[in-house]
Order: C-alpha cells, then sequence, then structure tokens
C-alpha cells in the first residue's frame, strides 16, 4: 500500500490536471457555439450553390469552363482540412486514417492546419503545399487555398481536387469525409436527414418537370464563359470556405467532448485516490490508538 | 401561378416561397420572371429585387451574386439581402465612406475590385431606402 504522501501528491496533480481541462472545455464551448453556428448558417447556401454548378455542368457542354472539365486521368490533389491543436479526441486520426485508406501513390495533398502537416510528413506523403487558417477561419484564406487548387487543376497537374474535412454532424458526432470539389460534382454537407428527404422529393418532381419540356440548354446571359468565369471560381472558393467552418464547428465539438470527459475521470480518479488516502489514514490512526493502549497496557 | 423562389446568402436563407413573379437586376439590365421562364443564369448586379407573392408586391436589396433560373424554381445567391427596415442609413454611409477613402491609397486590382463592389452594394441601399422615403 502506497503511504499518504505519495497519495497527496497525485492528488494534486489530478486536481491540477482537471483544472485545466476544465477550463479548456469552458474555453472550447465558447468557441464551439459561434463556429456551429457560421457552419449550418453558411449550408443552405453552399448547397444551392452546388446544386446550380451540378445543373449547369449537367446541361452545358464541357468545353463552357475549363474548371469543369472531366479528365481519363487518376492524379488526385487531396486539400486536407485538420486542426492546428490536438487534444480533442479522434477527429484528427480519423480523418488521416480515411484520406490514407483513399490515396494512392499518384496522390498529392495540400494540407490546412498544422495536425495534417506534421502526420503527412511522416508518413512521407507527397505534400506541395501547407496553408495555415485563423480561427475562426477567414475567406481570404480560403481564397488562398481555394486559388492553389484550382491553379494545379487548370495547369493539368492534377485530374481531380478533393477536399477532406470532417463535417460536423452534431456536438457529439462528427463524421470524416473526402468530397470532390473538381470536376463539379454534388457536394454531401451534413445535413439533418429529414430536410435530406424532402429535398430528394423535391429534386425527383423537378426532374420530372425537366423531362417533360426536354432537355434544353441555359440561357448565359451576356455568354456561357463570362457567367461562368465568375461563377465557378467563385464556388470552389465557397466551398472550400464552408468546409472549413465545418471542420472549425467539428474540432471545438470534439475538443469540448473529450475535455468535459476527461474533466470527468479525473474528478473520478481524485474521488477514488481520496477514499483511499482516507483508508489509509485511518488504518495509521487505528494502528498508533493501538500501540498506545498495549503500552498502557504493558505498563498497569 | 406560382413558382419557388429561393434567397440565399452565406449567412443564412433568407427566403424560400412561393411567387407569382420576380424582377432581378441582372448584370444585362433588369430581368423579369414569370411561371415557364426558360432556364437562364446570369450574374447579378447591385440594386433591387421585386418579387410579387399573393398580389402584394415586396422589395428587397441584393448584392452582387448570380441567379439560376430553372423550370419552377429561381435561386438568387448572394452576398448581401435586406429589406428596407434592415437598412441602417447612417451605418451604409459610414462604409461607403471608408471605401471611398480606401480606393485612395494605392492598391492591388483585386482590392481595388472588393472595394468597388462595396460601393456598389452601399449605394444600391441607400437609393432604395431614400425612394423609399419619398414616396411615404
Amino acid at each position: 500500500m502506497a503511504n499518504t504522501q505519495d497519495i497527496r501528491r497525485r492528488i494534486k496533480s489530478v486536481s491540477n490536471t482537471a483544472q485545466i481541462t476544465n477550463a479548456m472545455q469552458l474555453v472550447a464551448a465558447s468557441k464551439m457555439k459561434k463556429a456551429q453556428d457560421f457552419a449550418t448558417s453558411g449550408r443552405p447556401f453552399a448547397e444551392v450553390l452546388n446544386s446550380v454548378l451540378v445543373n449547369l455542368k449537367a446541361n452545358t457542354e464541357e468545353e463552357a469552363h475549363p474548371l469543369l472539365e472531366e479528365r481519363e486521368g487518376n492524379k488526385t490533389l487531396v486539400v486536407v482540412i485538420t486542426t492546428d491543436k490536438g487534444l480533442c479526441g479522434g477527429l484528427n486520426t480519423n480523418l488521416l486514417r480515411k484520406v490514407d485508406n483513399e490515396g494512392d501513390d499518384q496522390t498529392a495533398y495540400v494540407t490546412v492546419g498544422r495536425k495534417g502537416r506534421q502526420a503527412l510528413a511522416r508518413l512521407k506523403k507527397n505534400l506541395i503545399a501547407d496553408f495555415e487558417v485563423s480561427d475562426p477561419a477567414e475567406f481570404a484564406e480560403a481564397k488562398l487555398v481555394a486559388k492553389f487548387a484550382m491553379d494545379k487543376f487548370l495547369e493539368g497537374e492534377y485530374d481531380r481536387v478533393q477536399v477532406a474535412f470532417t463535417k460536423f454532424v452534431s456536438t457529439l458526432s462528427q463524421e470524416p469525409a473526402i468530397e470532390t470539389l473538381l470536376p463539379i460534382r454534388s457536394i454531401d454537407l451534413g445535413v439533418d436527414k429529414g430536410s435530406l428527404v424532402a429535398e430528394a422529393e423535391s429534386v425527383s418532381v423537378e426532374a420530372d418537370k425537366t423531362e417533360d419540356v426536354g432537355g434544353d440548354d441555359y440561357i448565359f446571359e451576356p455568354d456561357p464563359a463570362s457567367v461562368l468565369d465568375s461563377v465557378v471560381p467563385y464556388y470552389v472558393n465557397f466551398e472550400i470556405f464552408q468546409m472549413m467552418q465545418e471542420s472549425r464547428a467539428s474540432e471545438h465539438s470534439a475538443r469540448m467532448v473529450a475535455m468535459k470527459s476527461a474533466t470527468d475521470n479525473a474528478n473520478d480518479m481524485i474521488k477514488d485516490l481520496k477514499l483511499e488516502y482516507n483508508k489509509i489514514r485511518q488504518a495509521a490512526i487505528t494502528t498508533e490508538l493501538l500501540d498506545i493502549t498495549t503500552a498502557m497496557k504493558a505498563l498497569d | 401561378m406560382a413558382f419557388l423562389l429561393e434567397i440565399v446568402t452565406p449567412e443564412k436563407r433568407i427566403f424560400s416561397d412561393e411567387v407569382e413573379g420576380v424582377v432581378i437586376p441582372g448584370s444585362e439590365g433588369e430581368l423579369g420572371v414569370l411561371e415557364g421562364h426558360a432556364p437562364l443564369v446570369t450574374n447579378l448586379q447591385p440594386g433591387e429585387l421585386r418579387y410579387s407573392k399573393g398580389g402584394e408586391e415586396e422589395t428587397l436589396v441584393i448584392g452582387k451574386g448570380a441567379v439560376e433560373v430553372t423550370r419552377g424554381k429561381v435561386s438568387i445567391l448572394t452576398d448581401l439581402a435586406v429589406t428596407s427596415d434592415e437598412i441602417d442609413e447612417a451605418a451604409v454611409e459610414e462604409a461607403l465612406k471608408r471605401a471611398e477613402d480606401a480606393l485612395a491609397e494605392k492598391m492591388s486590382d483585386e482590392e481595388i475590385a472588393t472595394v468597388e463592389a462595396s460601393i456598389q452594394k452601399s449605394l444600391a441601399q441607400l437609393t432604395f431606402k431614400r425612394k423609399r422615403r419619398k414616396q411615404i
């Protein structure tokens, strides 16, 4: 059995840890609220934008805009959005595992966030660029990443651009996801199931309607090139920005939950240690009393 | 006859409802859309958007963005969409002044474009607000 001093020391260190994790939990909780608001409020815009472009792509010739081009090749550029700091549960690990599983030798990576950079460098992956993003993410920062990705795509160096990020589902659940950004594909952001079903229904109704009139092409005002020139890059910028915000919301939620369970665990541990400490203390007192009474008995 | 009008900004879904008609400030001039309009895509110019619903006409001020017209649906993607009540004239004037000051300094083309866009937006809001006041 350990002695009282050892246990006292441990109680002290555990309660210090609990204090720190508790403070981190509070900080994460306050950031979480804001980040979640950002992420959820940007979703309708991102979704409508995405559906507009998917529609556009289906109804125009591929040559209408270089960013809409489908290529045969298989070289992929993956933008990996991770956190800068740790202590957020399995968030980064889960995402990086998914990235690692889906990538092959030809895949190149761009990282956003320190954790992703460190991990991919350790795995000796083909890391071509690294971006830093402040918290909360800023649109200008997303633009830089988007510009880099678009340039690489347009130069023909890569045939596909994907983004790996963590979808924010709820405070308790975040889901690693890889979505294709270029060429344009429909992207599923973490929407609640109810509206998803409703939307799917409305889409099928619309599809019926378009079948009736026949697949006629869009009218572009003033002309396809100038409209697509402004819409497509804006789309890429905004989707990347939205994904960064989703990742931020996931990060703070995950950290809040991780820190909460750490605080709870530390408090449980303190309780156990205190119990043991008191037991030892009582045993010591009993032994001492026993000593005194035996000594008295012996003197009588 | 009605169709779905959807107005979204990066902050939120401003409007999503059935309307009978909508007039959109397009980059090539005003654009009236009624039920059964041919599929169309164009850019937006900061200005007034009017839609009629149940016989009543409502007006919003919108910023830059894009509009997509499909059969049965009009999607408007813009960075700003406010009603007359939401425009704070003093704040807009201040924003306008700041933007004009910023233009006086040397900047890259991209920065100038951003500032000019914000000036256009501010002006659209001010014109609308003032016009509204004259009518009353």
